[in-house]
């Protein structure tokens, strides 16, 4: 599978990654190589009745939560690491609707 | 003072003896640490002062006669692991400014037990690697010849217990990160049992692959570190509830009888000559002891390397999008609208590899591509499981190299990923099936050292600490270190 | 509907949001209470911080499980979250923890009653458990928006109809039917101005007697039964047009602008996403077994098509009635308090639906609210029953209760409102008024029989409206026909 420039353009867009016009092309051929090498896959025998494998441990199911408030209220503390907080609320460019 | 020679556990008996302070112990490892460092690069942060603290802690616990087999000895996390008020990078200039706001379960329970925080090692960046050289903050030299790559991504947990500046260390292990950089320096690396150790706090890479464990001196030491850091947390959905048992007292079980699986699979083209060698000998070692050895065909096991590479990526693609520059991490300066944060952000945070992987992981999930690729993996990964499954029926252990070739040189690889990615083609399997495997030291490939790796089925942690115990009470591998750091 | 009677058909499903009424989020311990400072319920897990994983609360599936059984639909026995990625500030994760393939609730169905009384039953394809995203504040920043992620990880059950409705009109039935239906369960409290149950709705049009369907637009965050309508008219009117004068309808998503009574299409929300959905590995498959969906249907309430067949066969009310009075469960409950208390079925129906909630609306209360409690209406429409007041001045009776909050025989007492039925008092009345009005009874004994109402008219002020209007009736027509 060879990836073009645009496929890459548009990967990063889905990704929201930043990539120079210089970087395209050296991307693509990774891209494209790892691709290629993970082609194998499809020779592999997975008929209908193999299941994918999400999880590693068979037969594990999702534990339940009792319904109980047990957080407080500690914006401050969390925000410390924000980096545009103004009145209690992250901060981003306006986003028109 | 050679308290560097000892084990994390001597240290522990020594401290209960009252041979010597925790705060003793623990400058001893800090002036190591401040002397070797900088040739090294092993640590990101060094936290002395808390280190003192915490070792004050300990003697006051040893002392009232409450101290454990653990309590004031000093341990260095691996900085994947949130630790509250200290930075947590992750090996990322996305979070090169991140101070975590609370602990991971594993920092929780280490402190709990009494260790000593030394400090943040380094690491590949996002665990994404087998060299630490993807690292923010530089590449991590190995202190057996600094000239080359300790393995990685827990490169910096390697580097510090290989050079004895710290006497143990935890890792991560996603596809052979815990034990390939062990087998680079010479260390008992041990991935346990996916769901064995919460991954609560512990920035995740690819979720269902990713397990915590430790890099240690000897299966002793990582018999107390696991047995502490082991068990249900129920802040992680995927950790397990069955109960934790006495790891250190279980390593004197004996391994007459051990039935030994060879993987056919692993001793193929790629494999280096001495590694090999080594490996076979310490198989031929083990049969001389009385186990029985197979050799087993694992046929779907060469495609463990595509099934990761399609399903790590995916995951962590998914993972690392919470990096945007809204509520922490990296943020571009004067972003001018939404998309123009979005993209420089992570465009300058994230380094290339994890940029690789992002794009490769949003790729196979992407309309069209699911099925061909994600879906097909995660088949591929079944098929996998059941290999293994019928493995663990005929034998009780398999055996075979953790790394194909010994530490290779820093900048060898870093021009090809796929070689690069080669380097976990004998560890990438166990994290697919989620089994517990560890890596020991068994010889040495041109004066560097060799692992063996030891995989067991669910839950064998006993099993596989009691072999390697074995092995390290006939041997002295383990012992050795870099003459540089004696 | 113009555009149906010209030959097209309108296609409807709708999708509707509902915040389910837990205590905490759905993967997270944090409060989900409405109206705290931003950021004030925004934990760990909630903002995404790495390294936090997603618990799964026990009551949110709990709830989704009573929705399920509510419509008869197949519970999942297993079912799997999925993560739905996209970028967007509030959500937090950059992916929203959601059900793809394996939703928990599986197909099932409500009846809806129509204006005309005729019933409609309106496929659920799926209903779903997710998690809600933070909200965006625009006003006062600047050129920034600021981003509020107290909402972000309150739980919300998707609930996805079949394209089975036809007209707005069905659309709005429905929707109050699933409104009506998730109170009654109290597994959402209806709040729309608070947000907690919302509507998309996705419309086509398609040329009457057409198989096919024609190419839907999503309609946004409706969040009213009005605005529902109105927007779908809208938008069924557009499309018409559109195609009418040649053109194509696009598939895209539109909000609906009540200032103008206008949808128009989304500018953010773009280039359709690939959300590459795959199932979240940090969740294990959810498995419900028989003993949890036993218990479950144990604690159902009786629902309210159960409660207004009920209410028709026991207490004789129409269709139409018992369905006004089933619209929520304290509503019922209130009614049906005042028809055992008052032994008149009918009459509690007549006095529920007219002057209560007359009073209710007016005050702009919630029956719960009401100052006249159900014991006391009954209590009320018993002296009706046993003749104690008129019906008429039972009006007066309840006003007076209403704002004085006494009960009816505090007030009958108090205003000497009790009714005359004593034969000679009547009599007497009648005969004063006769007396005094020699003019008119001469011309009614002559045989202007519309002064019959004049009479009964000054009789009934002569006694301050008490006199019983059967008997007055009664002895002003003997009275009036000759000595």
């Amino acid at each position: 599978m060879t990836l073009t420039r645009r496929d890459v353009e548009n990967i990063a867009h889905l990704a929201r990654l930043e990539i120079t016009e210089a970087e395209l092309p050296v991307y693509a051929g990774s891209l494209s190589a790892i691709l290629a090498f993970v082609e194998q896959l499809s020779a592999a025998p997975t008929a209908d009745d193999v299941l994918p494998m999400a999880h590693p441990l068979e037969g594990q199911v999702q534990p339940l939560r009792e319904d109980r408030v047990t957080e407080i209220d500690r914006h401050e503390a969390y925000q410390a690491n924000a980096p545009a907080v103004e009145a209690a609320l992250y901060l981003v460019p306006k986003v028109i609707e | 003072m050679s308290l560097h020679r000892e084990t994390g556990a001597e240290i522990g008996r020594g401290l209960a003896a009252r041979r010597y302070s925790s705060v003793e112990v623990t400058r001893h490892f800090l002036e190591r640490i401040e002397r070797a460092n900088p040739a090294l690069n092993a640590f990101v942060t060094v936290t002395a002062e808390r280190a003192l603290a915490d070792a004050k802690r300990a003697d006051a616990r040893i002392a009232r006669g409450e101290g454990g087999p653990l309590t004031g000895v000093p341990v260095a996390h691996k900085d994947i692991f949130c630790t509250t008020g200290i930075l947590t990078s992750c090996g990322s200039r996305m979070l090169a400014n991140f101070v975590a706001p609370y602990d991971a379960a594993v920092v929780e329970r280490l402190d709990a037990a009494g260790m000593v925080l030394l400090g943040k090692t380094n690491m590949d960046e996002f665990a994404m690697g087998s060299s630490n050289e993807t690292s923010f903050y530089g590449p991590v030299k190995n202190p057996w010849d600094t000239a080359r790559v300790p393995g990685g991504s827990s490169g910096g947990s390697a580097a510090a217990v290989a050079s004895r500046i710290a006497p143990v260390a935890t890792g991560t292990d996603t596809g052979g990160s815990i034990r390939q950089p062990g087998a680079l320096t010479g260390l008992t690396g041990f991935k346990p049992t996916y769901g064995r150790v919460s991954r609560y706090g512990m920035i995740a890479f690819a979720s269902s692959l990713d397990q915590a464990g430790v890099l240690a001196q000897s299966a002793e030491d990582a018999a107390l570190v696991l047995g502490a850091m082991a068990g249900h947390d129920a802040r992680d959905s995927t950790s397990v509830a069955a109960p934790v048992p006495d790891y250190a007292a279980g390593l004197e079980k004996p391994v007459k009888g051990l039935k030994i699986g060879i993987i056919r699979e692993f001793f193929g083209a790629g494999l280096e000559a001495e590694t090999g060698a080594a490996v076979r000998a310490a198989i031929e070692a083990f049969r001389g002891e009385g186990a029985t050895v197979e050799e087993l065909s694992l046929p779907n096991l060469p495609l463990s390397v595509p099934t990761y590479y399609v399903v790590a990526p995916a995951e962590c693609s998914s993972n690392l999008s919470r990096f945007d520059g809204v509520r922490f991490g990296h943020r571009c300066k004067d972003p001018k609208d939404l998309l123009d944060l979005y993209r420089r952000s992570r465009g300058e945070g994230f380094g290339a590899e994890v940029k690789r992987r992002i794009m490769t992981g949003t790729y196979v999930l992407s309309a069209g591509y699911y099925d061909a690729y994600y879906l097909k993996a995660q088949k591929v990964r079944s098929l996998i499981n059941e290999d293994f499954k019928r493995a663990f029926a005929r034998v009780d252990v398999l055996m075979g190299p953790t790394a194909p070739t010994p530490a290779f040189a820093i900048g060898a690889k870093t021009d090809d990923p796929i070689l690069m990615y080669l380097n976990d083609i004998y560890t990438i399997g166990a994290n697919l099936a989620g089994l517990p495997a560890v890596s020991v030291p068994c010889g040495l490939s041109g004066g560097l050292p060799v692992g063996l790796q030891v995989i067991g089925p669910h839950f064998a942690e006993e099993r596989l600490l009691a072999v390697a115990h074995a092995w390290q009470r006939a041997t002295d591998w383990h012992r050795r270190m870099p003459g540089a750091y004696a | 509907m113009s555009a149906v009677a010209n030959g097209w058909e309108t296609v409807i499903g709708l999708e509707i949001h509902a915040q389910l009424a837990t205590r905490s989020k759905i993967f997270s311990a944090s409060a989900t209470a409405y109206g705290a400072p931003p950021n004030a319920q925004a934990n760990l897990v909630d903002l995404g911080y790495p390294g936090t994983l997603p618990v799964l609360n026990r009551e949110a599936v709990r709830m989704a499980v009573k929705f399920g059984l509510a419509i008869g639909a197949r519970i999942a026995p297993r079912s799997v979250f999925a993560r739905k990625n996209y970028f967007y500030p509030d959500l937090p994760k950059g992916y929203q923890i959601s059900q793809y393939e394996l939703p928990v609730v599986a197909r099932g169905e409500v009846v809806i009653l129509l204006e005309d009384g005729a019933r409609k039953t309106v496929g659920v394809t799926r209903a779903h458990l997710e998690e809600d995203a933070g909200k965006s504040l625009h006003e006062g920043l600047g050129r920034m928006s600021g981003i509020d992620l107290n909402r972000a990880g309150t739980p919300l059950l998707e609930i996805v109809s079949e394209p089975d409705m036809r007209s707005a009109r069905e659309a709005v039935a429905y929707m109050k039917k699933i409104h009506t239906l998730v109170r009654y369960l109290e597994v959402c409290d209806g709040n729309m101005q608070e947000g907690s149950f919302r509507c998309d709705a996705n419309v086509s049009v398609r040329r009457a007697g057409a198989s096919e369907l024609g190419t839907r637009c999503e309609i946004k965050n409706l969040n009213s039964f009005r605005f529902v309508e109105r927007a779908i008219n809208h938008e069924v009117e557009r499309q018409v047009e559109l195609i009418e004068g040649g053109g194509k309808v696009v598939q895209e998503t539109r909000l609906y602008d009540p200032d103008r009574d206008e949808t128009r299409a989304m500018r953010s929300k773009e280039e359709a996403n690939d959300y590459r959905y795959f199932p979240d590995p940090d969740l294990l498959p959810l498995e419900i077994d028989e003993a949890f969906v036993a218990d479950v249907r144990a604690g159902l309430p009786e629902l309210p098509d159960a409660k207004a067949a009920r209410f028709a066969r026991e207490h004789g009310l129409s269709d139409y009635d018992a369905g006004v009075l089933t619209a929520s469960r304290e509503l019922a409950a209130y009614y049906e308090a005042v028809a055992s208390g008052a032994g008149e079925p009918k009459l509690a129906a007549n006095w529920v639906m007219g002057e209560l909630s007359g009073f209710l609306n007016r005050d702009g209360l919630e029956i719960g609210a009401s100052p006249v409690d159900a014991a006391a209406l009954a209590g009320m429409l018993k002296r009706i029953v046993d003749g104690t007041i008129s019906g008429k001045l039972a009006k007066d009776v309840f006003e007076a209760m209403w704002s004085e909050r006494k009960d009816a025989d505090a007030v009958i007492a108090e205003r000497g409102l009790r009714q005359i039925t004593d034969t000679g008092a009547i009599e007497k009345a009648i005969r004063d008024v006769m007396a005094a009005n020699p003019g008119h009874l001469a011309d009614y004994r002559a045989g202007k029989d519309k002064l019959f109402g004049f009479f009964v008219g000054q009789v009934m002020k002569a006694t301050a409206g008490k006199a019983n209007p059967a008997q007055v009736n009664e002895l002003l027509r003997k009275l009036l026909a000759g000595p």
